[in-house]
This record gives C-alpha cells, structure tokens and sequence, in this order.
C-alpha cells in the first residue's frame, strides 16, 4: 500500500492533478515556449529540474523557516535553482537558452513551483516531496511537449524538426504565433475536461484527493447534477 | 523623443505583454471578470513595474555589473519586488487609504506576476538607458491595461453564449483570448512606419 501511495504521488501529476490542464498553473510558460516541441521539452525538463530540487529544499527546511517570512524564503530557493538551470542551459545547450530567452529566469515566478512548495512541500517529507515534484515536473514536461508538438506540426509541418506534412499542405503559421498558442491551449484543456466527463468514476478514487474539501465537486467521484439528481 | 514614443507605443501595442509575449496569463485569466476589478489589477501592475524598473535599473548598472554579477539579477530582482510590493502596500495603507483600499487585494498576488520580474529583466537585457527603461515599464502596463480592459469587454459578452460542455468555462475564454490576440497580430510595423526604425 505504502508502495502504491508512492507510486501515486508521481502518476497523479501526469493527468488527474496534471498542473497545467486540470489546476490552470504555468501558463505563461506554456504559451510562450511551445512553439515547437523541443523547446517544450527543453522547458518542461528546465523546470522539472528546478521542481524537485526546490521540493527537497523547502522540504528539509520546513522546520526551519518561519510561517511569517516562508513565500520570500521559498521564492529566494527557488531563485537560486533557477539560476543554477539558466547557468547550465546556457554553458550546455545555448541554442534552448536563446529560444527559451526570458522564460528561462521567469521560472521563478511559475505558479507551479511556488505551488507545490506552498501546497506539498512545506507539509510532507523530503521523499515524497522529490516524487511529488517529479510526477507534476514530469505532468508539466508532457503537456508542454504535446503542446508544442500540435503547434509545430500544424504552424510548421514538422515535429521535433522532422519533416511530416510541411510538403502535403501549406503549413499555418499563425498557429506558432500568439492566437494559435491561446487556441490549442483552450482546445486541450477542453479534451482534458472531455477525457474527465467520460469516465466520471475514475475521478474520486487513488489518495490524489482525500474527500476532505467540502467545496469540490468532485469529491465525492461524481458531478454535482447526477448526485443531487441521486438524492432527490 | 521619437525613440522614446516608439518604445511606448511598441510596448503597448505591438510587443503587448498579455496578447503577444505570454506574460501575466494568470491574472489576465483570473481577474478580468469586471471592469472595475481588471482595471485596479492593471493599475497596480502598471504602477509596480515603473517602481521596480526604477530601483532594479540601478541596481544592475551601478551594482551588478561593476561586481560582475550579473547571473545573480534574477534573484537580486525578485527579492528587491517581494519587497518592493510589501514596501508599496505598507506606504499606501499608511498614507493613502483610499487607493490601499482598491488596489490592496492586487498588490500580493503581483509579487509572482511575471510581467514583473519579465519587465525588469527585458529592460536591462536590451540595453535601454534608465529613461528609457521607465518609459519601457510605463508602455508594458500600459498595454496590460489595455489588453485587460478589452479582454473584460469579450468576457462579459462570452457569459451569454452558449459553447459545448466540454468547452464550458476556461476553455472557451481561452478562444476567446486567441482572437483578441489576432487583432493585435495587426499593430505590427505599424509603429515602424510611424516613427522610423531604431
């Protein structure tokens, strides 16, 4: 059982607490960097990277800081990992530094990060606060490559640089561009609450949500019209 | 003068923080159900971008770059915001109430507001002198205004409409938010063609 809460902590990043679909947190970074699927990669791992790392930190240190003074102590944690990222990116691949350009520092101010040193990380232990950062790092890294794969294929043909349909028809650009951004953004989390309204039973069970908060709908696995339907 | 202007209108229009270049979704998204709520956020916003322009600016010329230091500006520069914003609400509760008491609720959550912290590092990183960068600040929250006050306008008209379950709520503004970026896609060279290229 203990193995399988551990196990969940990871998963339940990926779709059900997917950070960017389901909880609506990054989105600059989404929409500014998926223009084409490697720098989606390249982003989500930048950012991943910093997730665990400020995870463990703030984990360890939970004890230590004081409640009064935790957001500037946490944000000061997170900025020194994000330079440590922008200082690698930059020595290792300076092609992603100059694609992802501001983005790269503005993972400080990612409301993921910040997130899930507020939500997890200052309440659980430092393990589960790695696999915790890893499972939404990992959840983040694929909607920004999925994201970045549609925008590419359709805006450029291509994916990942591959040529795919850039010869069948004439690409549209304006889906690498800022409308397409806020378009497939919209369209995914549509499928998202579409994947979500098909299998309604799937929503309640693992410890991804306790049952504890009165206010969520979902808390009991099923939508608010069917159980007050139920009821009466 | 012109290059000044340029750097305003660009700011605003062409190179808008919201609609072009993907910074401060979250309260683009989050606060601009109402009118007189975006416009408080954008004020706010405007407001803390010029303050922390101006003491981030210095602090990378005259402190940054003599020490060779200039890899520490992202944290320098979001320490010097969370206080700054903490500095801000202080002052205004002290002394002017009446703006502490519409502006208040915005003021922490612009701490992790990106347009922020991006205003601050894209002024230093283009090179722009100090009057330059405040002008720069000034043409960003300008342009959050605007792209706030015209995004309230599409969302209020959006409650009435009708989309698909599945596209109900977020999804929809989102659409709705990439047409309005498509008509700002239209600015572009505009203000080449007005003031001349720098």
């Amino acid at each position: 059982m203990a193995k399988e809460n551990k196990l969940n902590l990871v998963t339940k990043g990926l779709l059900k607490e997917n950070p960017v679909l389901r909880l609506v947190l990054g989105t600059c970074p989404t929409l500014a960097v998926t223009t084409m699927a490697s720098n989606g990669v390249g982003m989500g791992l930048a950012a991943t990277f910093v997730l665990i790392c400020s995870n463990i930190a703030i984990s360890s240190l939970r004890k230590v800081i004081p409640d009064k003074v935790r957001i500037p102590a946490y944000i000061t944690v997170i900025a020194g990992f994000v330079t440590v990222v922008q200082m690698l990116v930059k020595a290792f691949a300076p092609a992603l530094d100059s694609a992802l350009g501001v983005f790269l520092p503005l993972i400080t101010v990612n409301c993921i990060i910040l997130g899930r040193a507020e939500a997890f990380a200052s309440k659980n232990s430092v393990l589960d606060s790695a696999l915790d950062g890893l499972g939404m790092g990992l959840g983040f890294t694929l909607t920004l490559t999925l994201m970045g794969s549609i925008r590419e294929l359709l805006g450029a043909g291509t994916i990942f640089g591959m040529v795919l349909t850039k010869n069948l028809f004439p690409p549209m650009s304006i889906m690498t561009s800022a409308p397409g951004g806020f378009f497939v953004f919209g369209c995914l989390m549509a499928a998202a609450v579409k994947l979500e309204l098909a299998n309604p039973s799937k929503l309640g069970d693992g410890n991804g949500c306790a049952g504890g908060c009165l206010g969520c709908p979902y808390a009991n696995g099923a939508k608010p019209e069917v159980e007050q339907g139920g009821k009466a | 003068m012109a290059k000044l202007a340029s750097i305003l209108f660009s700011m605003m229009l062409v190179n808008n923080y919201v609609l072009v270049k993907f910074m401060g979704i979250c309260p683009f998204l989050g606060v601009s159900k109402k009118l007189d709520s975006s416009v408080g956020m954008s004020v706010a916003v405007t407001f803390v971008m010029i303050m922390a322009t101006a003491v981030t600016w210095p602090i990378y010329t005259y402190l940054l770059v003599p020490a060779e230091l200039e890899y520490m500006n992202t944290i320098s520069f979001i320490l010097v915001i969370a206080a700054l914003v903490q500095l801000v609400e202080i002052i205004l509760k002290k002394f002017i109430p009446a703006l502490h008491r519409s502006l208040g609720i915005y003021l922490p959550l612009i701490t992790t507001n990106c347009a922020i912290l991006g205003v601050t590092l894209l002024n230093v990183e283009s090179g722009y002198t100090f009057v330059e960068s405040l002008v720069a600040s000034l043409g960003a929250g300008l342009g959050f205004l605007i792209a706030m006050v015209l995004f309230t306008g599409v969302r209020t008209t959006l409650e009435y409409a009708k989309p698909p379950k599945s596209f109900e709520g977020l999804p929809i503004t989102l659409v709705a938010a990439s047409l309005t970026a498509m008509s700002f896609m239209g600015f572009g060279g505009i203000i080449e063609g007005i003031f001349g290229k720098f």
